[in-house]
């Protein structure tokens, strides 16, 4: 997250063109055939959001020419809520370095540069400016633009503007643009993956004319993840510096209690009492209650009360009546309230550094964790049984988890016994088994080695679980694993957002999670191989049993078919046929 | 109908109707066989002779590691039936072949080796106490011999000092084998071919008035037989002429004592008069050899120390022996006297040994 601050900030020192140039690897846009990756892949993360976020169930058309060696067209049409077409250019066309440094919900799409990023790569390879249509819901009329970013003063250009009757009633977004690129069969990968763990959505490919369409497997849309604050635990120094700076909150109680979650009154008591020093005041009244004299000064009644409950002073004493140490309570106090009641930016940076240092030290709750909406486990299912025919499916979803402050949840699928063997792994990881890392319900196509997931499945002791395993401890049987983790902010190792970084807490949750699924697998497995084991049996015996009936009956002179029949009556006793449910 | 093969189709039905009582009761159908390993093997020191312990197998078909045996054993029993019932007789080559078949919808075959069936003959004949001459399964003719004698074969009659340089062919059954003049005054066996050659060529019987006779490696059973037969029958000293190394001695053993193999028909097939010529270790040295020994290898090293610990080795002469082989790391070969001449064996080293009666026991 940081980074995602450094970015911000050096966009607003730097053009952004320069900044773009400079960080294209870091961005996504490293070389062609990840640049081509990555445009379709912000349209579309971009469409499946907005879409989720308006309620609407997403169809969404990814049309791709290829124009010469190096150069393709690229539009995405989506049915989403469209952009009001006011908004439209700054939306598109303007880098914002906003209020939000970032915003704590669960989505698809990343708060990189996104669409925007899009735009200007395009530019920048092709000097082509974007044509954009777009409707929102009940809207009379499409709007037209042809949209251009200029670089020096971040400012958007429209190059051109029309509009025309919206006479379908039509709404969405739908953006073309040409850019340098290399097909790649990751991007075909990437639009299956999405709609696997997006299986409300519908997604037409056409690419040079060919037509591959992942049609919805339900028409349910998924619960609507909800925006949480921050916590105290995941929010780091830099960051909650600039919060106190722009924050439209008056008081710093009412900034600590209302800018992040699970912070109470009493918590920021508490805070402040460990964080602050009792400074001697000049008392001119001495007669006067210790809850008077500060009633007299800071109004509210409850909020005094709590303070002196917690620096445990009472309310009732005269000043005068006090000893030195209660005193120095009533100076600590004090100091509490004016610091609760204080505008946020005139806390000093140093102040600032001390109540952050104290907000990790203190007991907090952790945050909701209501937030997070995972992929029900059966409609998961249903669409991996498109994608990849397999004789046995598992889908598991563990409850949400915190690591720094931040809600999460580990989704883990199983296809066991794949029928065809699709080649969509990774190439990066040469392993028979396929392996599927998602990110909120994005995949994650790069980078697999360096990712949680994947250090975590090297970890995984497969032969526990009747699974064998092959380079760097990786599963090598014919099966798929799809590992979801999903959560208000992913702990991305880098810019690049394709590989999770590897926090205790998550390691150990994503290691239940494929523990909970592989014992799942397991039973699957153990009566498979017992099945098969008696199956094996029954063949053996019933391709001797003629033989050994016969050459019974030779030496012993009795009927034959008698023998036969009560050797497989004893073969039927001996041998039940076991059920195998799936 | 013969008298014994009623005796064995008896037995055969026997163990017929014991199995089908055991699938008529709804039980796992198993047959007991008497185990032919070496721990199963006892020297009987009183009769001298190898016999096999109480030991026994257990062969059931549900079980998925004995069911294929189980069923070869019966493919050999009920074919062994027919064999006996038709009064026709087969090669343990041609049961093999008789027996063989492709298992219905499978690649797999009753047997793929004629080693399996072999296996489950000798079985069966341990589990019946039958020899499998007596089944109407012949083992493959092997053995040579030549002397004055004449004898009546499926109704020819054959006068072994007429059949020139090859001999009489000694079939895998003597038992219908009937003699009509015996004129000897001892048999000599000869490991090998080479030497019987040597021996049948200087005319050695003639001179010395013997059966000379040639096992041609290990004694078969055929040749084991008509060596037990000739002692016992005709009270004949047997003496056994071998290679000076552990497998001559164990050949020389085999025919006296019986085999570990065949251990269940040691008492059929053993001669226990049976005397150890020579080559002994220190006939090397008598009549010195030793230019003509050859290295010994690891394998004879080691086969020699098995030999120590056999029980029926375990007399000082022979351990003195062996010892001698160990310690020495050299052995002689039969053809190893012909270094001092080729006549040497017929003219002087035999007839020495003979009249020295310098044997082993």
């Amino acid at each position: 997250m940081t980074q995602s601050l450094d970015i911000s900030e050096k966009i607003k020192e730097v053009s952004i063109a320069e900044f773009f140039e400079k960080n294209r690897h870091l961005l996504g846009y490293e070389n062609p055939s990840k640049s081509l990756f990555t445009v379709i892949k912000e349209f579309v993360d971009n469409s499946i959001d907005a879409c989720i976020e308006a309620n609407i169930l997403p169809t969404i058309e990814v049309k791709l020419r290829k124009l010469d060696e190096n150069r393709y067209r690229v539009r995405v049409i989506d049915n989403g809520p469209g952009i009001n077409p006011k908004k439209l250019p700054i939306a598109l066309g303007k880098f914002l370095v906003g209020s939000k440094f970032y915003r704590l919900r669960q989505s698809i799409g990343t708060q990189g540069i996104g669409a925007k990023g899009a735009i200007l790569y395009s530019q920048l390879t092709t000097s082509k400016p974007a044509k954009i249509y777009t409707a929102t819901i009940n809207s009379k009329k499409i709007y037209y633009f042809e949209l251009m970013i200029d670089v020096i003063k971040n400012e958007p250009k429209v190059i051109k503007y029309s509009e025309e009757e919206n006479k379908d009633n039509w709404h969405g977004l739908d953006i073309e643009i040409e850019v340098e690129g290399k097909y790649t069969s990751k991007i075909e990968e990437y639009l299956k993956l999405i709609w696997l763990v997006n299986p409300f959505t519908k997604i037409v490919f056409e690419k040079d004319g060919e037509k591959i369409i992942l049609d919805r497997v339900t028409n349910k849309l998924p619960k609507q993840p909800k925006e949480i604050k921050p916590h105290p635990y995941g929010i780091e120094l830099g960051i909650f510096k600039r919060m106190l700076e722009i924050t439209d909150k008056k008081t710093l109680l009412d900034f600590l209690v209302g800018e992040f979650s699970r912070i109470s009154l009493i918590t920021v008591i508490r805070v402040l009492k460990l964080s602050l020093r009792a400074e001697e005041i000049e008392i001119k009244d001495k007669e006067l209650k210790v809850f008077d004299f500060l009633k007299k000064e800071f109004k509210q009644d409850y909020i005094i009360k709590k303070t002196l409950e917690e620096t445990g002073l009472d309310e009732n004493k005269k000043i005068i009546e006090l000893n030195e140490q209660e005193l120095r309570k009533l100076f600590l106090s004090y100091k509490i309230l004016q610091y609760m009641f204080k505008d946020p930016k005139e806390i000093s940076l140093q102040e600032a550094e001390k109540i952050f240092n104290t907000l990790q030290k203190v007991k907090i709750r952790a945050p909701p964790t209501d937030c997070l909406s995972p992929i029900d486990n059966k409609y998961l299912i249903d669409a991996l049984k498109k994608l990849y025919p397999a004789e046995y499916y598992v889908a598991i979803t563990r409850k949400p988890k915190v690591y720094r402050g931040f809600p999460f949840q580990v989704q883990v699928a199983i296809a066991y016994g794949l029928k065809e063997l699709k080649k969509m792994e990774e190439e990066e990881i040469p392993s028979q088994s396929i392996i599927l890392r998602f990110a909120n319900h994005t995949p994650l196509l790069y980078n697999a080695r360096d990712c949680a997931i994947t250090k975590v499945l090297m970890s995984i002791n497969w032969s526990h679980y009747g699974i064998q395993s092959g380079n760097s401890n990786l599963p090598a049987d014919n099966m798929l694993i799809l590992v979801d983790f999903i959560s208000v902010w992913i702990p991305y190792k880098s810019e690049g957002k394709q590989a999770i970084a590897e926090y205790p807490e998550i390691i150990k949750e994503l290691e239940l999670s494929v523990q909970e699924a592989l014992r799942k697998v397991y039973l699957y497995i153990y009566k498979k191989r017992k099945a098969e084991l008696i199956k094996a049996k029954r063949n053996i015996f019933e391709r001797y049993l003629p033989e050994v009936a016969r050459s019974i009956s030779i030496l012993s002179n009795y009927d034959e078919n008698e023998i036969r029949k009560k050797l497989e009556e004893i073969a039927n006793k001996k041998l039940p046929e076991i059920e195998i449910e799936v | 109908m013969a008298e014994y093969i009623k005796r064995v189709i008896e037995k055969l039905e026997i163990l017929g109707k014991d199995l089908f009582e055991q699938i008529n009761r709804g039980e796992n159908p198993r047959m007991l066989i008497p185990a032919r390993s070496l721990k199963n093997v006892i020297f009987d020191k009183k009769e001298f002779i190898l016999r096999l312990g109480d030991k026994k197998i257990e062969r059931d078909f549900f079980n998925l590691h004995k069911a294929k045996k189980f069923m070869q054993t019966l493919l050999v029993a009920s074919f062994a039936k027919e064999l006996l019932k038709e009064n026709i007789h087969a090669s343990l080559r041609e049961a093999f072949y008789a027996m063989k078949r492709t298992l219905p919808n499978s690649n797999e075959n009753t047997f793929d080796e004629q080693d399996e069936s072999d296996s489950c003959i000798v079985d069966l004949e341990v589990t019946l106490d039958v020899l499998r001459e007596q089944l109407h399964l012949n083992a493959d003719t092997k053995g040579r011999v030549v002397g004055d004698v004449i004898i009546e074969d499926r109704g020819d009659v054959i006068d072994w000092s007429k059949l020139g340089s090859g001999g009489w062919a000694i079939p895998s059954n003597v038992e219908a084998i009937e003699f009509k003049k015996v004129e000897a005054e001892f048999v000599l066996v000869v490991e090998k071919n080479a030497a019987w050659e040597r021996l049948h060529e200087d005319k050695f019987w003639k001179k010395h008035k013997c059966i000379l006779l040639t096992t041609q490696g290990q004694a078969p059973r055929g040749a084991r037989r008509l060596i037990q037969r000739l002692n016992q029958e005709f009270n004949l000293p047997v003496y056994v002429f071998t290679d000076s190394d552990p497998y001559g001695f164990y050949i020389y053993s085999v025919i006296k004592y019986g085999s570990i193999n065949l251990a269940h028909i040691s008492d059929r097939l053993g001669t226990k008069d049976a005397k150890f010529i020579g080559l002994t270790m220190t006939d090397i040295e008598t009549y010195k050899l030793k230019n003509w020994t050859i290295k010994a290898k690891d394998v004879d090293i080691k086969r020699a120390y098995e030999l120590l610990n056999y029980e029926w080795f375990k007399k000082k002469h022979w351990q003195r022996e062996i010892n001698k082989f160990i310690e020495k790391k050299y052995k002689a070969e039969l053809e190893s006297l012909a270094g001092r001449g080729l006549k040497f064996v017929t003219e002087t080293y035999l007839p020495e040994k003979i009249k020295n009666e310098d044997f082993l026991d």
